[in-house]
């Protein structure tokens, strides 16, 4: 069995994070590749610490849920508190920049990215923060291809915010760079 | 339309099926974490002509679908444990009086409001000894988001050609989780439609007529007033007192399954030509069950996966066969045992029938199902 | 040779039916037959609900498509078949227990929609088929077999209580008043939206020997002298009020109905 990506996505509710899943899941599939995505549901989802977990693979994939990520992702200070230490030993671990790590976490990488403030003051909208952190994600990983992952989010974003997002996903790309 | 590659939920699927399958009414109460059903046929039935409605509880929502079933249209109404429970009563009226009716049971834990949001699979009796007396019982049980969506038009298919209540068994892992699936053309689904008298024929409505298998249905409002009670009844379908009739009647709705269990024992075996163990799982669990037996070959142990696909009626003589061949088989569900003890039941002591399993909203892992198999070793 | 109503719109070989001498549901049953056979509604397009009872046993005797449900179920099944098939008149019939107690949530909640359904609750303050217990009508310090001092519950109106939920047409009348039950009847089906009769019939056998109500005759009498129409009591003086009971259409107005708002949606849909 080939490396899968099992990835945890967290932030608040309304961040848009089971958006992102969803979308990287399925830009996957437009490449040919294996993708399950679960989420939180109940209290939790709407407010609190709510979170997305994606596995894709080259092959089937047998058991859906994701048990130790081998990426993790969290936006706010509380899902950061509630899922982060949750990552295998050579996993890579993205928080926002404005997030402090709990002492003792111990991963592959770990990465505080300014993905929040990037949304608000390059692009203008902090609700693009999603958007930037999968152009992260697939920059740090090539996950998927470029094509499919833009293809992927053109389908699931209101119309007339296309242009937003696609300038959303290159900040993501870019701030992929520096790290 | 063609094949269509989609991304979605097992419940979304369920209602794709569902449509294909012909489904034009859904009645129901919201439920988790059934509700994404409710809520896309909500959207989707009025565009084809059908019609949705919220009921004011779980009772009516499984009445409002049997009264429209019995106006021609295909009913539906998709739950939870708790209203799985409420529903039982309308569950034995539909099984009595063979009105076509598809329920489904997305699993969540339990008992009581038990874990909301959490999977279980502590209904698999229920749906089997639910509802009060005995009745024909026809339960199918998914363990992907592909199957959800070709199980439903099976269970469609299932009510109508057996004018029987059919329950879908999912639970909350398969209902929640998106994956791929094709959905195929319209024209490649095979739907059955219930058979309908002939106007002029000399209609009783609960008669089996020659090289049919159950009685022909004629819709409320096409001009052949029958009766329907949930009463003991003769072939008129008017109540009856006699024992005789009662007999013959109860004998009938209970050779729809042993007649049939040919056409409605369904499975899936992975591994087990050579296999010395057998796991049985089914449902959502099934997939750990599944990771689980590769990753036991791949060390070279010589084990096999059972997985019922038709829950009820068991895959008994299966099943039986099965065990005459192997040393032990290991029954793991998200419950206290309960198919393990219909396991054991048709084993007849051929093999030890070991269990494993969990009911606290978890799922259980490859891993920690592998180190409870090795147990045996 | 049977009068031609009978032969029309029943089932003669179910006859006879399973009444007590005295009962009043018959009454209320014939009233129903001669309803439709005044609006001249097609048999084929008549369907009859009702749900576990005395009362219940009503659409087993009528010739129409006829669906005998779960208890209290009547209009939860009732809603499927209008939704599912507006072309139906449906009409449910419901006992007192049937229809307030374990059918209450219904009845409240296919008020409030306005679907069209007619429902015609044969009420006699009693449970009668499980053999004289009281039911949400048995008036205050009446007995029955399960209120063996006297009922402490207070009872409810039926009628009101449809009101209430938003029931667009109700009426109150009772077994002696036939000529009035008959025209509240066919106003009732001939209404689009939730239509209510409560027609209060009178059980000899049970609580009228419970009660020492005397005969049927004393019953019959009873109803007679202490139902006054509401709109003729408005202007009794107070003493003359006293003990009656109110009856006579109480509500009749046109809202907009549930299938066909439903309908609505999907020709609005079709653009």
């Amino acid at each position: 069995m080939s490396k899968q990506l099992e990835l945890r996505l967290s932030g608040s509710g309304g961040q848009g994070l089971i958006t992102a899943g969803i979308i990287l899941a399925e830009a996957a599939l437009k490449d040919d590749k294996n993708a399950i995505q679960t989420q939180s549901y109940g209290p939790e989802a709407r407010g609190g610490a709510s979170k997305a977990e994606v596995i894709i693979s080259d092959d089937v994939i047998d058991f859906p849920k994701v048990t130790l990520p081998n990426m993790t992702l969290a936006l706010t200070q509380i899902a950061s508190d509630k899922y982060i230490m949750d990552i295998s030993e050579d996993g890579t671990v993205i928080v926002d920049d404005s997030i402090v790590l709990p002492e003792g976490i111990k991963a592959g990488k770990i990465l505080r990215v300014p993905i929040i403030k990037t949304a608000k003051t390059e692009v203008g909208k902090e609700i693009v923060a999603n958007i930037i952190a999968l152009g992260l994600i697939v920059g740090l990983t090539g996950i998927v291809t470029r094509e499919s992952l833009e293809a992927a989010i053109m389908s699931r974003v209101p119309r007339g915010t296309e242009e937003l997002n696609k300038m959303a996903l290159q900040k993501g790309y870019e701030l992929a760079k520096l790290y | 339309m063609a094949r269509q590659v989609k991304f979605l939920q097992g419940n979304e699927a369920c209602v794709e099926g569902a449509l294909m399958a012909g489904m034009r009414f859904y009645s129901g109460y919201p439920i988790t974490p059934s509700t994404e059903i409710a809520e896309l046929s909500a959207e989707k039935l009025p565009r084809l002509g059908g019609k949705f409605i919220q009921m004011e509880d779980e009772i009516a929502g499984i009445a409002a679908a049997i009264g429209a079933s019995l106006t021609g249209l295909k009913s539906m109404t998709a739950t939870s444990g708790p209203g799985f429970s409420l529903k039982q009563e309308n569950i034995g009226y539909a099984a009595l009086t063979e009105i076509p009716l598809v329920i489904v049971n997305v699993q969540r834990g339990g008992p009581s409001t038990g874990l909301p949001t959490a999977p279980g699979q502590g209904d698999v009796m229920q749906a089997m000894w639910g509802t009060h007396g005995d009745h024909p019982v026809i339960c199918l049980t998914p363990d992907s988001v592909k199957e959800t969506f070709d199980l439903t038009v099976r269970a469609f298919n299932l009510a109508e050609k057996y004018r029987t209540p059919v329950i879908l068994l999912t639970d909350e892992i398969t209902g929640h989780m998106r994956e791929k699936i094709e959905i195929p053309d319209q024209s490649e689904i095979e739907v059955y439609n219930r058979k309908r008298p002939e106007k002029g024929d000399d209609y009783k409505a609960y008669k089996v007529y020659d090289g049919d298998i159950v009685p022909k249905m004629a819709n409320f409002g096409e001009g052949f007033r029958y009766h329907v009670t949930g009463l003991m009844h003769d072939e008129t379908g008017f109540p009856s007192n006699s024992t005789k009739n009662a007999g013959i009647l109860m004998d009938r709705l209970m050779a729809k399954i042993t007649d049939h269990l040919d056409d409605l024992v369904d499975y899936e075996e992975i591994e087990l030509e050579d296999a010395e163990y057998v796991i049985v799982a089914y449902g959502g669990n099934a997939r750990t069950a599944k990771s689980a037996v590769k990753k036991l070959r791949a060390e070279g142990i010589k084990v096999g996966l059972f997985r019922p696909i038709t829950l009820w009626p068991f895959a008994e003589s299966r099943m039986n066969e099965i065990s005459k061949n192997v040393k032990d088989i290991l029954v793991t569900e998200l419950n206290y045992g309960q198919l393990k003890l219909e396991v054991e039941r048709v084993v007849r002591g051929n093999c030890p029938v070991r269990f494993f399993g969990k009911a606290n909203g978890e799922v259980l892992t490859p891993e920690e199902l592998i180190l409870n198999f090795k147990e045996v070793l | 040779m049977n009068h031609p109503l009978v032969e029309n719109y029943f089932r003669m070989d179910k006859f006879p039916h399973i009444w007590c001498p005295g009962c009043g549901h018959g009454i209320i049953m014939a009233s129903i037959a001669r309803a439709i056979e005044k609006l001249g509604l097609d048999k084929d397009k008549v369907c009859v609900v009702s749900g576990i009872g005395c009362s219940s046993r009503a659409p087993g005797y009528m010739d129409f498509n006829t669906l005998h449900t779960t208890h209290g179920r009547a209009l939860a099944f009732a809603t499927g078949v209008k939704l599912a098939n507006p072309e139906l008149e449906v009409i449910v019939i419901s006992g007192d227990g049937d229809l307030s107690a374990i059918g209450g949530n219904h009845l409240i909640h296919a008020a409030r929609r306005n679907i069209g359904l007619t429902t015609i609750c044969f009420n006699n303050n009693i449970y009668g088929m499980t053999g004289g217990q009281y039911s949400p009508t048995t008036p205050t310090h009446d007995k029955g077999t399960t209120a063996p001092y006297g009922n402490i519950d207070k009872p409810f109106d039926i009628t009101q209580l449809a009101i209430g939920a938003g029931a667009t047409y109700a009426a109150k009348t009772t077994v002696y008043h036939v000529n009035q039950m008959d025209k509240f009847i066919e106003s009732a089906i001939k209404h689009k939206g939730f239509s209510l009769v409560e027609a209060i019939s009178i059980c000899p056998t049970y609580y009228g020997r419970k009660n020492k109500k005397g005969s049927v005759v004393d019953m019959m009498t009873f109803l007679k002298d202490s139902f006054v129409d509401h709109k003729v009591a408005e202007k009794l003086p107070a003493e003359k009020k006293e003990g009656k009971f109110l009856m006579g259409e109480f509500i009749n107005k046109i809202e907009p109905e549930y299938t066909e708002l439903y309908d609505g949606i999907i020709e609005s849909l079709k653009k």
